[in-house]
């Protein structure tokens, strides 16, 4: 187009016509930009519109300034200090706190029990190898949100309630552990001021075994000879707390739960809408990491195992030298995806009562204020925030991890 | 085993005063698929075996019995002295002692090509690392890639990563070579540079047992030339015969089509 | 052994003893190491203290036929499958009146008869098969909601197994186009259409579907014009699928990613335009890849239909809740969950089993080529 205006004299059929410009590439690119954009915009500027309109007839005003007032209802599991005359931003961080716990939580224990059934999935063993993977296939193919009432569903009625268990428990005192359809009352621990010998051991066990690790990788390289770095670190790790424990004179004491008569005194209590929640999530997500722990490790072909076996390295090396490196490698990137789906999921509390972000703030404080709009907009933003942070730890992880290749 | 056979490798025993492998009535089955039947073979110190045949013809099977890659049902292998049976500590200790050359090269993608180099004997010999990292230097610059070293396996052409895995076994300064078709996974451009290496390798002595279609490298560098088919050996001779003048029907018909192609 | 063969003339022999048959298989697959051997023991002793109180509980001390659940615990100590079979018709109806079901029957059946053509490929007069599958829709939107001589229906009044099969198939229909276009406006050189279309999977894959389904029933008449109301089951399918579009996308974009640039540039060189060499040539390489994919995030669409409960909705799952707070049958939530769940496990484990056989039929076809 441009090159016809300057060079008039240049080819004559390379001129100016309007049916030119949608079949140009790069203009025909930017006209359908402009469209796109404008239509963006226009729809966006209707939604606005809308919003205004409505809430003006409403008479509704915008504003977040709701989040102080008191918030007028309790929470049964809060991880800081709340009750129902702290505010309703209070009540979100208690809901916020609540995602994350069973969300961390479930990370955890779904990790290992994914690990777990993943390894036994690859078993020789015809038996396990079998019933693995019809724990897996039963697991994933039932939603999510029938585990989590199924299970909440077993902890509250087929466990007795709290006045069976205080009935039953009066005569044997012994007892510190009770599984009641309220909760799963178990002695709550009580530091004493020794304890930061302890936890000064832990950190300093934790840190000889890095050391030790370090020095047997130099020793390693200078003379060859190879040290029990595994072994040396669970000694470390395990063995010195144990240690300081009891030098600094037990300082843990147990305050178990006792039987009173309407309901139990101190310990303290996992709520059934915790435990259920927990469990389930973590037995869902685990069998999807399995499925990933099974592919990554398949993934890596016999030939990386046949040739460290032909250089001599036992199997236990292969296993950690050549295969799990690799396996990582694969298995990580969909791992941090269902650590995603988890703390996505978690939101389902909702259907048990537990109170996470969207039950406190997206549920009641939504209900009891109608601001609906408000309320959302906090929600949606923070499992935003939760899924970009992981989804950028990811790619940092990804590219640090990628194999060279040309 | 025909009467010509044993004659030969009789006489094979006379000359050389150290046996590596011996394997004695060998059988091998894949469920009940009788793969590798009555396998006797004898190889001696620093001989150069070249293994052919038709595909599925067990050769490939026969080499990856030799290190326990495979294991054999029936008969005996004896490699440098020890029995190779169920016993792990014996595995290792041969695998130890034999090197073994993949079709597909079966480096480590995650580590760079020294660490390929250094592993085995870091782990296995428990050799120092700055000692390992020397050996390896050499070895890569017997196989004229010394400027790759610090260069991942994906970064390598085809021909240089099977001279990359050729000094990955050589640092393990291994008593015998096993090459299992080394270049029939390669570009014709690259088998050459493949095959320079190994046969500078038989001409320092290593015991080697290939198995490789490469008829040249046989004619060069093999003592003998062995033709499996069926999972038998038909036919085991010095190169010059066994070009010249096959014995059996089946190894004229293999030979022309191999020449042919 | 010793016998004395001519080479190339020794015969197959059978494997020395224990090398085959039952002996081996045994011993390979469970008793070839001291550690195996305690793992397969401990198994079997897991699997004898599990699985007799298991099946005691869900078939031979269970009751099937009951009238209140006192009576189920008089007649046995099992299950009370009682509760179920009385209130079949709700969980597979919903409230959908009793005399127009044979309604939601037909259409069942007719879906059935759309998807014969569709799901298999030897399906005699496959080509005439297909218009009716393109029909079915409007079939079924007529049969299930009436009108034009039939009695009207609410969408109200859907509930059940029915309720997620039509969320489900709906939600399936409508987001496979709507997450391929999403794809190809990822993987498009225009900044703004591949911004527009990145930044709406991205939100839509880093929310929870359960916040979307409460947009659509909290929020969504805000951004309207003042007084419109619409149907709730719309809005959450049209929530449903725009959420599986998002994550159809993203599996669709990994297949176009996996096609080497040559098919394009093939294209364009034998004069394609954008459009007809997507659908000659790029589209249908990347969908056969993305298939195993695909139908994962159909599945995950099925069992989050689930989830339509907590916008009051009565998918299976809520006639449950439900019919739990009836005084008769009080406490048992433990049957009617374990019948939902088989309901999910046997739709998700058939799609997810032929979704494997899809990959493994293409897979074979693509080495023919």
């Amino acid at each position: 187009m441009s090159n016809a205006l300057q060079t008039p004299v240049a080819p004559p059929r390379n001129g100016f016509s309007l049916g030119k410009i949608w079949t140009d590439k790069r203009s025909r690119g930017v006209i359908i930009q402009i469209f796109a954009t404008a239509a963006f915009f226009a729809f966006i500027f209707w939604l606005l519109r809308n919003a205004v309109a409505n809430f003006e007839t409403l008479g509704k005003p915008f504003g977040f300034d709701f989040l102080w007032q008191e918030s007028n209802y309790d929470i049964n599991q809060h991880l800081i200090e709340y009750d129902s005359r702290s505010s309703h931003f209070r009540a979100g961080v208690v809901g916020v706190l609540n995602t994350l716990l069973v969300a961390v939580c479930g990370i955890v224990l779904s990790t290992i029990l994914g690990f777990i059934l993943g390894v036994l999935r690859l078993s020789p063993n015809w038996l396990v190898n079998r019933l693995s993977y019809c724990y897996i296939e039963f697991v994933r193919n039932v939603p999510v949100l029938v585990h989590i009432l199924l299970i909440h569903g077993i902890l509250v009625h087929a466990l007795p309630g709290v006045k069976a268990v205080l009935k039953g428990a009066t005569d044997d005192a012994s007892q510190q552990f009770f599984l009641t359809n309220r909760g799963f009352y178990v002695p709550r621990p009580i530091f004493e001021s020794g304890i930061w010998l302890v936890v000064a051991a832990i950190i300093g066990g934790i840190a000889i075994a890095m050391w030790y690790r370090r020095q047997a990788r130099i020793k390693q390289a200078d003379t060859g000879e190879q040290s029990p770095v595994f072994w040396m670190s669970v000694l470390a790790i395990l063995g010195l707390p144990i240690v300081a424990y009891f030098l600094a004179g037990q300082p843990i004491q147990w305050d178990a739960p006792v039987p009173g008569r309407f309901n139990f005194k101190g310990g303290m209590a996992l709520k059934p809408e915790f435990l259920a929640l927990w469990l389930a999530l973590s037995l869902y997500t685990a069998a999807f990491i399995a499925e990933n722990v099974r592919s990554g490790i398949e993934a890596v072909s016999q030939g990386q195992t046949e040739a460290a076996h032909a250089l001599g390295l036992p199997r236990g090396r292969t296993m950690n030298l050549v295969i799990i490196p690799q396996a990582l490698r694969v298995i990580i990137p969909p791992l941090t995806s269902q650590y995603l789906n988890i703390t996505k999921n978690s939101s389902l509390a909702i259907a048990i009562g537990y109170m996470d972000i969207v039950a406190t703030i997206g549920g009641i404080t939504l209900n009891q204020t109608g601001r609906e709009m408000e309320c959302m907009i906090i929600v949606l933003s923070l499992y935003l925030m939760f899924s970009l942070t992981i989804s950028l730890l990811m790619n940092w992880y990804n590219k640090r991890i990628a194999l060279v290749e040309r | 085993m025909s009467e010509q056979q044993s004659e030969l490798s009789a006489a094979k025993l006379a000359v050389s005063d150290h046996e590596m492998i011996r394997i004695a009535e060998m059988h091998k089955w894949y469920g009940q698929f009788h793969v590798l039947k009555n396998i006797n073979l004898t190889v001696n110190k620093g001989e150069r075996i070249v293994v052919c045949g038709p595909s599925g013809s067990g050769k490939s099977t026969l080499i990856r019995c030799i290190n326990r890659l495979e294991e054999h049902q029936r008969g005996q292998i004896i490699v440098d002295g020890t029995e190779l049976t169920g016993d792990l500590k014996h595995i290792e200790q041969i695998r130890r002692e034999v090197g073994m050359v993949f079709q597909h090269f079966n480096l480590f993608p995650h580590l760079t090509v020294l660490e390929n180099c250094t592993l085995a004997p870091i782990w296995v010999r428990k050799m120092p690392k700055a000692e390992a990292e020397d050996v390896a230097r050499s070895y890569l610059e017997r196989v004229k890639i010394p400027e790759q070293a610090e260069k991942y396996p994906g970064q390598l052409s085809g021909g240089q990563q099977q001279r990359v895995a050729i000094a990955r076994s050589l640092c393990m300064n291994p008593a015998i070579m096993l090459f299992d078709e080394p270049t029939s996974a390669l570009d014709p451009e690259m088998i050459k540079e493949v095959l320079d290496v190994m046969i500078e390798l038989a001409r320092d002595g290593m015991t080697m047992i290939c198995v490789t279609h490469e008829m040249g490298f046989a004619k060069t560098v093999a003592n003998r030339v062995i033709f499996m088919d069926g999972g038998e050996i038909i036919e085991e001779n010095e190169p010059q015969e066994f070009f010249n003048n096959p014995q059996s029907e089946r190894t004229r018909e293999f030979l022309s089509q191999i020449l042919l192609h | 052994m010793s016998e004395q063969y001519l080479p190339g003339e020794h015969p197959d022999l059978r494997p020395p003893v224990g090398q085959t048959g039952l002996l081996l298989w045994l011993r390979k697959n469970l008793f070839s190491s001291p550690f195996n051997i305690v793992l397969t023991i401990l198994t079997v002793y897991c699997l004898y203290l599990m699985l007799p109180p298991l099946f005691n509980w869900a078939f031979f001390d269970a009751v099937f036929i009951a009238e209140s659940r006192d009576a189920c615990r008089a007649a046995g100590d099992g299950a009370c499958w009682g509760f179920i079979e009385k209130r079949i018709g709700q969980f597979t109806f919903g409230f959908y009146p009793v005399e127009e079901r044979w309604r939601v029957v037909l259409a069942f059946v007719l879906l059935v008869v759309a998807l014969v053509p569709l799901l298999w490929d030897k399906c005699p007069n496959r080509r005439q098969a297909i218009w009716f599958s393109l029909l079915y829709p409007f079939i079924a939107y007529w049969l299930l909601l009436g009108g034009m001589g039939l009695e009207p229906v609410e969408t109200s009044r859907f509930g059940g197994f029915m309720l997620t099969m039509v969320i489900g198939v709906t939600g399936i229909v409508c987001s496979l186009p709507l997450g391929i276009l999403l794809a190809l406006g990822r993987q498009s050189e225009l900044h703004i259409i591949r911004w527009l279309c990145t930044s709406f999977i991205e939100f839509i894959r880093g929310v929870p579907l359960i916040t979307l389904l409460f947009v659509a029933s909290t929020m969504l008449n805000y951004f309207l014009p003042p007084g419109t109301t619409f149907d709730i089951l719309l809005r959450v399918l049209i929530m449903v699928t725009l959420f599986s579009a998002a994550y159809i996308a993203e599996v669709v974009r990994g297949g176009l990613q996996a096609i080497p640039k040559g098919q394009t540039e093939a294209a364009d060189a034998l004069g394609l335009k954008y459009w007809s060499s997507m659908r000659l040539v790029v589209l249908p390489q990347a969908l056969k890849i993305s298939i195993p994919g695909i139908v994962n995030t159909f599945i995950g669409l099925f069992k989050d239909t689930t989830l339509v409960i907590v916008i009051g909705m009565l998918d299976p799952l809520g006639i449950g809740r439900a019919s739990l707070s009836d005084i008769k049958w009080t406490g048992l939530s433990t049957e009617v969950y374990v019948f939902i769940a088989m309901f999910f496990f046997i739709c998700c484990f058939s799609m997810s089993r032929y979704s494997i056989y899809l990959e493994k039929k293409l897979h074979t076809g693509h080495r023919e080529d």
